[in-house]
């Protein structure tokens, strides 16, 4: 299990890291917790000739408000999202989700930014960030630009990111009022992989109807997605048992799960919308 | 081609060229010479190569030794001072929290962490605290005890030095 051998960089700023990787492009791999990245190239899966480790780039890790969204940076650790009192009272899903990561030490490395960046199908954040309507902010040499969630995701292990480009930061909105949240997930035991995670992020009028839901779905199919069908479903209706019972029915509509060891395509889609209606039910509860 | 790197291992600074693809566990193990922190899984699941880097548990299968340059580390080789188990290890002792021990160092680290972070936890913090750190001999119901056991036991000495 030793990775093949690259040559090394650890930059102190974001300027000499974006150097680097414009110089070096698609050969280069950035570090960030490394624990998906250091996995997959022990497995020789990646095998990068130049590594450019973002570890020492201080100015990438940081929680801030501003106005009514939290600015996250890249390098933001899960442990720091996961025990940040700000993200707790005014973002409580991101802390939520970053809790259900992994173990304690693995959030103790993994970062947000390396989690996004890495795609991963099964990963927490996705869920998260796609019910949240997030922005991602990507800096390359030539300048910078605002990817939205929906866009960021292109297919399993692909994003939107172009080989000059770091993703820097995370914008999320701060929960609104009579918001609830809630992130769900059922785990492959022995990874802690999601087999199937749901965020919600539920808005009700003063009269208990649904105004507005999002429902991020990640490990069911080869990239996260936002469970529209459902959204449909239950905007504008009476939160009862059976109008959230109905709505999550359609979490896997039109989508094609993945199938693996651990669960079946039908079971993931099973999965789907047993915990849609779980976590619509834990979000509304949390209002 | 070779980068030096310094860390403090165990309160002693040491500084060695590495290739940059060695892993922080075969550094600590066949560079340094401290054995005692395992390897198991080598896929960041099982914690029986955890250590303590800045104070923060890691897995030190998935970190690579110039990840750690200019750290603290604390492997399971530091912790009795003077000849004196820490309290934790003397936990695993009197509650038998191990059968064949190859767990142990990664879980006492777990549960190092577990205790600095949280005093004084309850049950289910442990289990939570050390859900890294895979036991094939399932013997979690002592590991469990003995964490409790550290937790009093300092609890006990924190209130002795306070009077």
């Amino acid at each position: 299990m030793i990775p093949t051998a690259f040559e090394y960089f650890r930059p102190t700023n974001l300027s000499e890291a974006l150097a680097l990787l414009e110089q070096y492009k698609d050969e280069a791999k950035l570090l960030a917790g490394g624990h998906s990245l250091i996995p997959m190239m022990k497995l020789r899966l990646a095998q990068p000739q130049y590594l450019i480790d973002l570890g020492g780039v201080k100015e990438l890790s940081y929680i801030r408000e501003s106005g009514d969204h939290l600015l996250i940076g890249a390098m933001t650790r899960h442990v720091d999202v996961e025990t940040s009192e700000v993200l707790r009272q005014r973002c409580p899903l991101l802390t939520e989700t970053a809790r259900r990561i992994g173990d304690a030490q693995v959030r103790n490395m993994g970062t947000i930014g390396g989690s996004l960046a890495h795609a991963d199908p099964a990963a927490d954040y996705p869920a998260a960030i796609l019910a949240l309507g997030a922005e991602l902010r990507a800096v390359s040499i030539q300048g910078e630009r605002w990817i939205r969630a929906e866009d960021f995701f292109v297919d399993m292990l692909t994003t939107a990111l172009a080989p000059e480009e770091i993703l820097v930061e995370v914008k999320v909105p701060a929960l609104g009022p009579r918001t609830g949240t809630a992130y769900v997930k059922v785990a492959q035991k022995a990874s802690g992989f999601a087999l199937c995670g749901v965020a919600v992020v539920l808005t009700v009028d003063p009269n208990g109807v649904c105004q507005d839901v999002a429902v991020g779905v990640t490990g069911v199919a080869s990239k996260a997605y936002r469970a529209r069908a459902v959204e449909d479903a239950l905007r504008g209706r009476a939160l009862d048992a059976s109008a959230i019972a109905d709505a999550s029915a359609k979490a896997a509509e039109g989508v094609d799960p993945l199938e693996d060891l651990h669960a079946s395509a039908e079971y993931r889609a099973h999965l789907a919308r047993v915990w849609s209606r779980r976590a619509i039910e834990q979000a509304r509860a949390s209002i | 081609m070779g980068r030096t790197i310094e860390v403090t291992i165990n309160g002693t600074r040491y500084r060695h060229e590495v290739e940059p693809r060695l892993l922080l566990v075969h550094y600590l193990r066949d560079v340094v010479g401290l054995t005692g922190t395992h390897i198991g899984c080598e896929t960041s699941l099982c914690g029986a190569c955890t250590v303590l880097l800045n104070g923060a548990a890691v897995k030190s299968c998935t970190l690579f030794a110039v990840q750690a340059d200019g750290a603290e580390i604390m492997t399971i080789e530091g912790l009795a001072e003077d000849g004196q188990l820490h309290p934790i290890q003397e936990g695993f002792w009197q509650k038998h929290g191990l059968q064949c021990g190859y767990c142990t160092p990664g879980m006492i680290l777990a549960a190092y962490q577990l205790l600095s972070r949280s005093p004084d936890p309850s049950e289910e913090e442990i289990r939570r605290g050390i859900e890294g750190n895979l036991c094939r001999c399932t013997g979690y119901q002592h590991i469990v005890e003995a964490i409790r056991y550290a937790a009093e036991k300092q609890r006990v000495a924190r209130g002795a030095r306070s009077e």
